[in-house]
């Protein structure tokens, strides 16, 4: 549940998370020539830590509390 | 066979569907079996966030710049995490004030002002109709090119095409119709939108499912894969350009803009709003759309890159706008199907948008900006009209009607200037202005609505000056030289470059300033002066959540006679008359007549008008009826005072409650041993009371014998008198030493401590006692003894410890054979005495009684029938003084072996002398 202040707390964790992964300096690491996975290193860095902190996001919000 | 008319026929039939979801979804919730209550659901509606922008301008920017359509989808990927801090509230304060609309909100916030909600929706309105714009122009592009298939030929510029001919007044056209008939077919006391959510969320999965086709028969149908494409890419110079980003600090600048700047779009854009906030079913539901939401948005990107390469290496360069891509290129293999099926998406991405984006903006300029001022014109006698539910219908179509006109306006006006998402970013822009007055109306109380109107009108007024006006100059409406000289030609007020300011692109350039000027102006003006009594009482509903349900900010009353027909005239008899008795069964009464005329019922009359017409216009509206007793600042700030008391008050309470708890406990741990010293002392007195007596006994028994027996011989009177003296003796010991046990208890002893040899100490205690031993025949044996021991101590305490041990063994061994040994050793950190003797031992179960008051060992015997010589306290006070030194007194022994009584004290001084100055205390 969101209305708990620690999955709240722990989501913002993920959006300062998610600005990091999304910004530079990041960016600039992974921004250059060649490939990996096939792929721009730029496009694959983005396309795979968005879909990581989806992942996370779910993860967070849909765990069971014990 | 992809004729004119086949897609015409098919876009109705798309929307006829629609239309048909829609109409079902509003009966199910009619009957409360309500289609949209599901968090799935609720995920894909938000999917309205996606338009043509992303089903055709994506693969443009794309085409354009690699990598840079992306931050648009990372920023509401952010907003979501943020989700617990920001929608959330917005959610449950949207739902306990009956918030309609953004501006509604935010008039609502500072004080339920009409000029306010005016003021947001003029700058929504302005701000959203290029937005709307660009659906047009992507909806009649691509009509236009699907239609003239199998070419692939450009849309002619929008400017040269005759009126009547430009599809995109048709689609305008139909569009409004469609919205119309969507969105107002009646009024609802909530405004929300069953039916229409339905349909959005259908066509977030077809627009979704549209794009993932093309862009798998892009990927595997006219190439082997995503790496394939990357890597051809990679082979042409001109295209591969697109795979890295400019890598310059204003680049990345620019990147970080946009990832905010749609942020805060996803949650301020009217339609965004609608559909987050307004149309939220369960507040529960955000917890699904925290990750499917973003999930949607990842989805519908995945193929959005390869397309745009696909596109850039199968069309040569400047023939086919990269906007159109997703539709031309299967065009250009002849896949009929598919092309109709994206040209399908792209209307389900232009109608959602459209829709609800009108739809929330009608309601905005109906409730925040029309009423407000219709009422105000007494001339037109609406505020005594019986019924204007009919009214508010026919102002809302109109404004649906107008706000397209608009868009219509715009496109033909600024259109061919941009490219879609340039138009898309205008528009982000104008509602980035929004994001001070809601976000800091969450968190920050002392916003007012003076500083909101000033923030507010500052960033909008900056943002047209910079962005809105040059798109106009760019279109050759304003004269080229406002952007490259300035306004007047004044080269500081460049509306591109504001005051010299360069390096930014655009977008970031008008944010700079925009943002800056409107959050000064907010705070700033803001801080001018106190909320007042009412932006206090809003600011703690939004900003504290404090639930004022009890309090109100009717001061007066009014009846049910004066209230229903005013709710009546907003929302038709019978749903007003529904709404009242449902008020009246919520308060256990049987009819609406019987509902007494108080605050609250004037509260709920209020908040039923606000769902209808708009918080600050429902307020006047109550007011008009309602005796309102003018809510004074003071009697605001007593309501949130006694809330915010009654929050300390408890907290307090819950403080002291655990506090007094953990008192208890100590109490009854206290009264305890109290109770166990009471019992000791009880029994102390007992047992000192028969010391004292025995001796007493002994001495009246005998001088009453020779008091009365004058006759008595001299020999007995010796034996009596000789047998007084020693009970006398006995008993004035005895008084000292209980004296002595006091004072060492009530910790008054007085000590003095001193460095002292402790051989010394017990060869003087020995030689008091040399006598006594003597008489008895008793061996003492000092051999022991070595001479350098040092301990700090009392040495007359010390002493008092010594001959009671001495004396003490002395009394227990046998006359003659007795033998008393004393030795002392010295470890590192103590100094250890034993008393041995060779008399008749004690048990093992008395080793620690005979250091009890009064109580004393003798051999087998019962210890207080069968007395030697002696008080009985001689051993507790040894031992007290000796733990007063920090040492240890205890006796080993077994019956017939002997005993022998052993003692510790530290070596080591530093403690001693800590205790010295305390005084002592036991």
């Amino acid at each position: 549940m969101i209305r708990t202040r620690l999955v709240a707390q722990r989501l913002a964790f993920l959006f300062l998370l998610g600005c990091f992964f999304f910004n530079y300096p990041l960016l600039s690491i992974f921004n250059q020539g060649g490939s990996l996975f096939g792929m721009p290193p730029l496009y694959a860095w983005l396309m795979g830590s968005w879909l990581f902190l989806i992942a996370l996001l779910a993860l967070v919000i849909e765990r069971k509390h014990g | 066979m992809l004729q004119g008319w086949v897609v015409v026929l098919a876009s109705f039939l798309y929307l006829g569907v629609l239309f048909g979801i829609a109409w079902y979804a509003d009966r199910r919730a009619d009957q409360g079996r309500s289609l949209i209550a599901n968090p799935v659901v609720y995920a894909l509606s938000l999917g309205v966030y996606c338009t043509t922008w992303t089903f055709y301008g994506s693969v443009g920017r794309a085409a354009a710049n690699g990598i840079g359509f992306l931050p648009i989808y990372l920023g509401p990927t952010l907003l979501f995490a943020l989700a617990g801090f920001i929608l959330y509230r917005m959610i449950r304060v949207a739902k306990a004030n009956r918030i309609t609309s953004i501006a509604d909100f935010v008039a609502s916030r500072y004080g339920k002002s009409q000029l306010l909600g005016g003021l947001v929706t003029v700058i929504a309105v302005v701000g959203v109709i290029p937005y709307i714009a660009l659906q047009l122009k992507a909806v009649s592009n691509s009509f236009t090119i699907l239609s003239n298939y199998p070419e692939i030929v450009m849309p002619a510029a929008a400017g040269a095409v005759p009126l009547f001919q430009d599809s995109a007044l048709y689609v305008a056209m139909i569009l409004a119709a469609f919205t119309i008939l969507f969105g107002t077919r009646h009024l609802d006391a909530t405004e929300r939108h069953e039916g229409m959510v339905a349909a959005i969320a259908v066509e977030s999965i077809v627009k979704l499912v549209a794009f993932l086709a093309v862009g798998a028969f892009v990927v595997w149908g006219l190439h082997g894969g995503v790496a394939d494409i990357f890597a051809r890419a990679a082979e042409v110079p001109e295209v591969a350009r697109r795979l890295t980003r400019a890598d310059t600090s204003a680049s990345y600048g620019s990147w970080g803009t946009l990832v905010f700047l749609s942020l805060f779009a996803a949650l301020l854009l009217p339609r965004q709003f609608q559909i987050a906030v307004v149309e939220n079913v369960d507040v529960k539901h955000l917890n699904r759309a925290v990750w499917m939401f973003p999930l949607y948005l990842f989805l519908i990107n995945l193929f959005v890159l390869p397309v745009a390469l696909a596109g850039l290496l199968h069309f040569p360069a400047g023939t086919v706008d990269a906007d159109t891509f997703v539709l031309t290129l299967p065009m250009a293999h002849q896949q009929e199907g598919l092309a109709l099926f994206v040209f399908i998406g792209g209307l389900s991405a232009a109608t959602g948008m459209v829709i609800v984006e009108t739809i929330a903006l009608s309601t905005m300029v109906c409730n925040d900006l029309v009423m407000p001022l219709l009422l105000r014109l007494r001339w037109l006698g609406l505020a005594e009209k019986a019924d204007l539910s009919g009214l508010l219908l026919e102002i809302r179509r109109w404004a649906i009607a107008i706000i397209l006109g608009l868009g219509y306006l715009y496109f033909r006006v600024a259109g061919e200037a941009y490219a879609l998402v340039s138009i898309g970013l205008i528009s982000f822009a104008a509602v980035a202005q929004f994001a001070p007055v809601v976000i800091g109306g969450l968190f920050w109380k002392g916003g007012t609505r003076d500083g909101a109107l000033a923030g507010l009108a500052a960033g909008f007024v900056l943002w047209a000056y910079t962005l809105l006006l040059p798109s106009f100059a760019k279109s050759g409406w304003l004269p080229e030289g406002f952007i490259a000289h300035g306004l007047f030609g004044i080269e500081l007020l460049r509306p591109q470059h504001l005051f010299g300011l360069s390096g930014l692109d655009e977008i970031t350039h008008c944010l700079v300033w925009s943002l800056l000027a409107n959050l000064g102006a907010y705070i700033g003006v803001s801080l001018l002066r106190v909320p007042n009594a009412r932006e206090a009482r809003q600011a703690s509903l939004f900003v504290g959540g404090t639930d004022l349900a009890g309090h109100t900010a009717w001061g007066g009353s009014a009846g049910v006679a004066d209230l229903l027909p005013l709710a009546a005239r907003f929302l038709g008899r019978e749903r007003a008359e529904e709404a009242f008795l449902r008020h009246a069964r919520s308060r256990g009464l049987k009819s609406v007549d019987e509902l007494p005329g108080d605050a609250r019922l004037a509260n709920f009359a209020e908040n039923l008008l606000a769902g209808a017409i708009g918080s600050a216009s429902a307020r006047a509206m109550v007011a008009s009826v309602v005796s309102e007793e003018p809510l004074g600042l003071d009697e605001v700030m007593n309501i949130l005072d006694e809330a915010s008391q009654v929050r300390a008050y408890s907290r307090e309470l819950e403080q002291k409650s655990q506090e007094l708890t953990r008192a208890t406990a100590d109490l009854r741990q206290a009264n305890e041993r109290l109770r166990e010293l009471d019992r000791m002392k009880d029994d102390f007195i007992s047992t000192v009371t028969h010391e004292l007596r025995t001796p007493l006994t002994s001495i009246r028994a005998f001088s009453e014998m020779l008091h009365e027996d004058p006759k008595t011989d001299l020999e007995q009177r010796t034996k009596f008198l000789g047998i007084i003296v020693s009970e006398t003796v006995r008993l004035s010991r005895l008084i000292n030493q209980i004296l002595d046990m006091a004072k060492l208890e009530s910790g008054r002893a007085e000590w003095t401590v001193s460095a002292i040899d402790v051989d010394e100490v017990i060869r003087e205690a020995a030689d008091s006692l040399t006598a006594l031993y003597a008489e008895k025949r008793v061996a003492l044996d000092l051999d022991g003894l070595h001479p350098g021991l040092t301990v700090m101590a009392d040495r007359d305490r010390l002493m008092q410890v010594m001959v009671n041990l001495l004396s003490n063994a002395l009394k227990f061994v046998p006359t003659d054979t007795g033998r008393v040994k004393v030795g002392a050793e010295g470890t590192a950190s103590e100094v250890r005495v034993s008393v041995t003797d060779n008399g008749p031992g004690i048990h093992a179960a008395d080793h620690e009684v005979i250091f009890d008051k009064f109580r004393q060992g003798s051999g087998g015997t019962d210890v207080l029938t069968d007395k030697p010589q002696g008080t009985g306290l001689g051993l507790p006070i040894s031992r007290q003084i000796i733990e007063y030194f920090n040492g240890r007194l205890w006796v080993e022994s077994a019956p017939g072996a002997g005993a022998c009584f052993l003692f510790t004290l530290p070596r080591q001084a530093s403690d001693n002398d800590a205790k010295q100055t305390q005084g002592g205390s036991q």
